[in-house]
């Protein structure tokens, strides 16, 4: 049937390399001590996420996920980084807390724990799917049934703008 | 279960999801700056973002609607950067530093 050998294990293998960005990419943001690797990771765990939205059947948010997260957030972080200096405290001080980084840990293990337990055991409904999920139909619900999302959104971005511009415009002058 | 068919198993999207959700909190717990803290928020949103889009998949009638409700989701984080990173900027202007340990006193 196909004439390439190993055909089946290509999927499988790309979902593999997707997941192993996204928790690579997630804890590398999270450990490094330099805050510049973290927005790497950062940026690495949104690749990740995006092929998630792939295997997901949604290409359009996979698009859209990777303009905005690495496209948007991450520069605006690069940005944010270039302007003050935010590295991490040195790993003297780190030592000192290490209890403090010990709770997280359990606080976050537990955390993962149930809701993976949660995830598996629940008793998930199987109903009938009515539309496809395509780009086409996602147009016509934000613009029909769900034009009220549309709507605050637009007002939330420029609530967020103008906000953004008053908070960063204080204090130039005093300074 | 075929471990072959990983990718259409809605328990893998929503265990990656809860793993996202775990190492997002421990960052944010263990984080000493500002950008530090909001990097581990943005991978918290990734995770509720993989959590809908799973259920959206797997368990919903209409798929179209938890789109659009994720798209709403990437306009608010969106949002959230913006407005945070001004705030850092604000402090770093008033404090020199933007680690939580020295931001103690509400009185600019």
């Amino acid at each position: 049937m196909n004439s390439f050998p190993f055909i089946e294990y290509l999927l499988p293998l790309i979902f593999l390399a997707f997941v192993g960005a996204t928790i690579g990419g997630a804890l590398l943001a999270v450990l490094t001590q330099w805050i510049i690797r973290s927005v790497c990771g950062l940026a690495m765990a949104s690749v990740g996420l995006a092929g998630m939205f792939y295997f997901l059947n949604s290409p359009f948010l996979a698009m859209i996920h990777i303009l905005i997260y690495i496209g948007a957030v991450c520069i605006t972080i690069v940005f944010a980084i270039m302007l003050a200096e935010p590295d991490e405290p040195d790993a003297q001080e780190q030592a000192s807390s290490l209890p403090w980084t010990l709770g997280a840990g359990v606080v976050a293990g537990a955390l993962f724990l149930g809701l993976a337990w949660l995830g598996l055991t629940a008793d998930w409904p199987t109903p009938v799917v009515t539309g496809d999920g395509s780009v086409e139909s996602i147009g016509i619900a934000l613009l029909t049934t769900q034009s009220l999302a549309l709507e605050i959104i637009a007002v939330v971005l420029l609530v967020s703008i103008l906000g953004a511009l008053a908070i960063a415009r204080r204090g130039r002058h005093k300074a | 279960m075929n471990p072959l068919d990983l990718h259409q198993t809605p328990s893998a999207y929503l265990i990656l999801a809860a793993l996202l959700l775990a190492i997002g909190l421990f960052g944010l717990l263990k984080r000493r700056t500002l950008v530090g803290m909001l990097i581990s928020g943005e991978l918290i949103f990734g995770a509720a973002m993989l959590n809908l889009m799973t259920v959206t998949r797997f368990f919903a009638p209409d798929p179209a609607i938890g789109q659009v409700f994720i798209l709403f989701i990437m306009g608010l984080s969106a949002a959230e950067v913006a407005i945070a990173l001004s705030i850092v900027i604000a402090v770093y202007r008033n404090y020199k530093s933007i680690q939580t340990r020295e931001l103690s006193e509400m009185k600019g």
